[in-house]
């Protein structure tokens, strides 16, 4: 590892960080706790020169984040301790008054952070926050402030800018409120911009734009960009070098290209192998992701993985037509004001062994049509039949049975245990809800899930506080299996996760279909893994599905105009890519909130190629 | 790689017992109101050892003393030993303290239980007789039914639980609202758990934090009012002696001897102070949202 960090300092050792506009040496960044002080960072060097983009990636826990903020001075001094040194343009800044560094902040660095409706005040207009950025800094005052606030709307593109500046935060997308904290951050010009997990939240065209966005304003203002993500594709099309952090370390720091192309650490290896990668489905169906080793980098290749389709015999779950609408609640006296199309005429089927994705952007329906199948709500019309059987038929009773078919797993792991109750119970519960057998059987049978995905049995008595969410995510599958069901729906279920622990996820999830014959549904916005694990693919927008057929005729050769742009949105690991600056599109998802009279057009499709379906899409897309 | 991730498993958090001996005594004024309560607890549990005298036995000759070696605060009225009077009074006092937050606890959260889970009717009507109780000080409710049912240890218990129903049941609702929303309930939905399950084991026990803190807050609440019936004469019945009707038989001797209605005083205060004390730290132990 010592060999490795030398690498960082090696390029930029002859200088000293002379002349780049912000020079980090031997940060080191420790937080009080109960047990003392403990040191989250310890020891970062690294600088970025003007128009330069340098990443700091790595996944949750590894100090990425605290690191940011220590440069921004914006730990509580009582808690938390920074030491080594920070020169912002050859200027100190950690021996900094507080009053001189509020100066530095806003006037020299930008900041941006993740969550960009928590980050506006809600009772301010738009303009108005703006502009008191402006004045607090004296560049300007009163009307002239809010001129240039216009002018800076305009230029992070925000369309029709001027009656945007009265808008208030809440009724803006959370693409343009992420446009509207870049303008902030960019009021005064400053030469450094610190962009914390700045399109994490945001849904992947939406991320798309806003990369680009901060591309070109980069080239335009000539600032020093960090960025910090923990997306290795986001990594790659943005920087130019690259910090990459594990546990408050800096394992390795290179140029981008170095980095994908020839690391040395074992760690950055195995976190670039473990990048989902569009392009990467196999002839053969759904592909494990290769393992790798933490320590050593060395790949154990993935095993061919069988077919596990069983293509005679009816669907195991089959959805026809299925609708559901919510009705958004207008005055006291009035009718609904208006109706959300979550899901508008959605069919599909599925068979046993197969794995089904529905795909799409937040909003799109693919969630609703999850629970929907679930019966956790109740859709408008439909139907939905699991072996033939149509479940919107059952009455409770019947309900309660057929509930041993189809299991669900839920994205946050941390919310869908029950805090106060052991896991073994938690997965012994469903067996013991269906009287399945006596309570030592589900205890055998809950020991035997936990091994079976990849735990121990003698963590039963444990509590899911104790696990981490990877774990807590086997653990969901395991309750998931103790009914042994034919089919899943995995709502999110992996995207919570971190890289390599999704990878993993993922695997176990293909290795349980393999031996239980499993059929999932799996929801998802994750392109790449949804091309790694299923066999066909829904494309979903606005609550309908506008293409869908096998994994590799759909990605391979997308038809529908919505589809391409997802795909052209998906970043791509491969920093050659980088240099290009595409234009920037402004094109928002579309709201499937609608008048109540609002009827929806009769949809015809088309077959693209055999099983390949696709929606004859109206003038709304003709460009 | 899946061997590391997975055989790791972190350290337990600490159990409910080490929490509440955190609570109790991690800090100063903390640990001096647990100390009082305890001392008090004592007392009344032990009142038939303690108390030098029978607190009801009056006598002629020693009518309105001040504190002797033979009576250490003195004597009242009716001749009787104050200091016996506080020591029996402890009883009846913590008593009402005690068993009517409990009551009204597991009735109010029964109510805003059922009320938060099934919404719709059901809500509308808990939620408008609780807010119709609500708009009643509890006192002045407590002082209404206890005139109509007349005073005794079970009429005043029953008139306090009343008054402490609707403050446990918008809380059981709010909390329900919010953890009926949990992947973890719908979890249950989806395998096919009963109703009255999930709300036995998945919502009830994750609701009980911020009602076990009401709990103790309003431990001090029933003393106080229970304090205060006495007082009025609709509480405690004499001769039986309570905090409150010490107080009240004080009275009309309050300069000659003012022993009574000091004690009386001081202990009501000491105790009251500490619950309050006791469960506020309790409250910002388990509710990290009020926490200062």
């Amino acid at each position: 590892m010592h060999a490795t960090s030398a690498v960082g300092t090696e390029r930029v050792a002859p200088k000293a960080g002379q002349g780049s506009v912000l020079s980090v040496r031997d940060l080191k960044t420790s937080f009080l706790t109960s047990r003392g002080w403990v040191e989250i960072v310890n020891g970062i060097s690294f600088d970025i020169d003007a128009e330069e983009t340098l990443a700091v990636v790595g996944e949750s826990g590894s100090g990425k984040s605290v690191t940011a903020l220590s440069i921004m001075r914006l730990l509580d001094p009582e808690m938390s301790r920074v030491e080594g040194s920070v020169r912002l343009a050859d200027r100190e800044l950690l021996t900094l008054s507080p009053a001189e560094m509020r100066s530095v902040r806003g006037l020299q660095m930008g900041m941006i952070f993740q969550e960009a409706m928590t980050s506006l005040n809600p009772l301010q207009t738009v303009g108005k926050q703006i502009a008191e950025v402006l004045t607090i800094h004296d560049r300007y005052s009163g009307q002239a402030a809010m001129k240039e606030a216009e002018r800076l709307l305009d230029r992070v593109r925000i369309p029709a800018a001027a009656s945007r500046l009265n808008d208030y935060p809440h009724s803006l997308s959370g693409g343009m409120r992420q446009r509207v904290m870049i303008a902030m951050a960019l009021a005064c010009k400053p030469r450094l911009l610190i962009a914390d997990e700045p399109t994490t939240a945001l849904d992947v065209t939406i991320q798309a734009q806003i990369l680009q966005l901060i591309k070109q304003l980069q080239k335009e203002e000539g600032m020093g960009v960090l960025f910090i993500t923990h997306d290795m594709g986001v990594v790659a099309e943005v920087a130019d070098r690259t910090v990459v952090m594990l546990e408050g370390r800096a394992v390795e720091s290179d140029t981008t290209e170095a980095i994908f192309e020839r690391a040395r650490n074992g760690y950055t290896r195995a976190l670039i192998a473990a990048v989902p990668k569009l392009g990467q489905g196999s002839e053969n169906g759904p592909q494990h992701f290769p393992t790798l080793d933490r320590k050593t980098g060395i790949v154990a290749a993935a095993r061919e993985r069988p077919d596990t389709v069983r293509r005679e015999g009816e669907p195991v779950l089959s959805v026809r037509n299925l609708v559901k609408r919510f009705d958004i609640p207008g005055g006291l006296f009035s009718g609904p004001s208006g109706r959300v199309h979550a899901v508008e005429k959605v069919s599909f089927d599925l068979r046993g062994g197969e794995t089904l994705a529905l795909v799409g952007e937040s909003g799109c329906g693919k969630s609703t049509t999850g629970r929907a199948i679930m019966r956790l709500i109740e859709p408008q019309s439909g139907e939905i039949s699991i072996e033939g059987t149509d479940i919107r038929a059952l009455d409770k009773e019947r309900m309660r049975d057929m509930r041993r078919h189809i299991q669900m797993i839920f994205q946050d792991p941390y919310a869908s245990l029950n805090p106060r109750i052991s896991i073994g119970d938690a997965i012994a519960e469903p067996f013991l809800t269906h009287k399945l057998g006596t309570k030592a059987q589900a205890r055998e049978k809950a020991m035997d899930l936990l091994e079976r995905v990849g735990l121990s049995a003698d963590m039963a008595s444990r509590f899911p506080s104790q696990f981490s969410g990877g774990q807590r995510q086997r653990i969901c599958i395991a309750r998931a299996l103790s009914l042994e069901p034919k089919v899943i729906v995995a709502d999110e279920s992996v995207s919570a996760l971190d890289v390599s622990i999704k990878a993993q996820v993922v695997n176990l999830m293909m290795d349980l279909q393999e031996q239980f014959g499993l059929s999932y549904l799996f929801i998802s916005h994750d392109m790449a893994v949804v091309e790694r694990i299923s066999h066909q693919v829904a494309v979903m927008y606005l609550g309908e599905i506008v293409e869908c057929g096998p994994v590799r005729a759909v990605f391979g050769n997308p038809q529908h105009p919505y589809t391409k742009r997802l795909m052209a949105a998906v970043p791509v690991p491969d920093p050659s890519r980088r240099k290009q600056l595409r234009p920037v599109n402004n094109e928002e998802v579309k709201s499937p909130i609608r008048p109540v009279d609002y009827v929806p057009p009769v949809r015809e499709y088309r077959e693209a190629s055999p099983a390949h379906i696709v929606q004859v899409w109206g003038d709304d897309w003709k460009v | 790689m899946i061997a590391e991730e997975t055989a790791r498993v972190l350290p337990a958090e600490p159990s409910a017992l080490e929490k509440v001996r955190k609570i109790l005594f991690g800090r100063l004024d903390t640990m001096l109101a647990t100390g009082i309560i305890v001392v008090f607890v004592l007392i009344a549990v032990l009142a038939p050892f303690l108390a030098p005298y029978d607190p009801l036995a009056q006598s002629i000759l020693k009518i309105n003393r001040l504190p002797s070696s033979e009576n250490w605060l003195g004597t009242d009225q009716f001749g009787r030993d104050v200091l016996s009077r506080l020591i029996y009074g402890s009883r009846n006092s913590l008593l009402f303290g005690f068993i009517s937050p409990v009551l009204a606890a597991i009735f109010g959260t029964l109510l805003g239980v059922i009320a938060g889970y099934f919404g719709g009717i059901i809500d509308r009507l808990i939620s408008r007789v609780i807010d119709l109780l609500l708009a009643f000080p509890e006192l002045l409710l407590a002082i209404l039914i206890a005139a109509v049912l007349g005073g005794g240890f079970w009429n005043i218990i029953a008139v306090i639980t009343v008054a402490f129903i609707p403050g446990f049941a918008r809380v059981a609702r709010a909390q329900t609202l919010s953890v009926k929303q949990e992947p973890y309930v719908e979890a249950a939905i989806a395998v096919g758990v009963r109703t009255p399950i999930i709300i036995v084991r998945h919502i009830i026990p994750n609701i009980m934090a911020p009602i076990v803190a009401l709990m103790t807050l309003w431990v001090a609440s029933a003393i106080r009012i229970e304090a205060s019936l006495s007082f009025l004469g609709i509480g405690t019945r004499a001769p039986n002696p309570s905090w409150g009707n010490i107080i009240r038989d004080g009275l009309n001797s309050l300069f000659g001897s003012p022993w009574p209605i000091i004690g009386a005083g001081v202990a009501i205060t000491l105790v009251v102070l500490s619950f309050n004390l006791v469960g506020d730290a309790i409250r910002d132990a388990l509710d990290p949202s009020t926490a200062r």
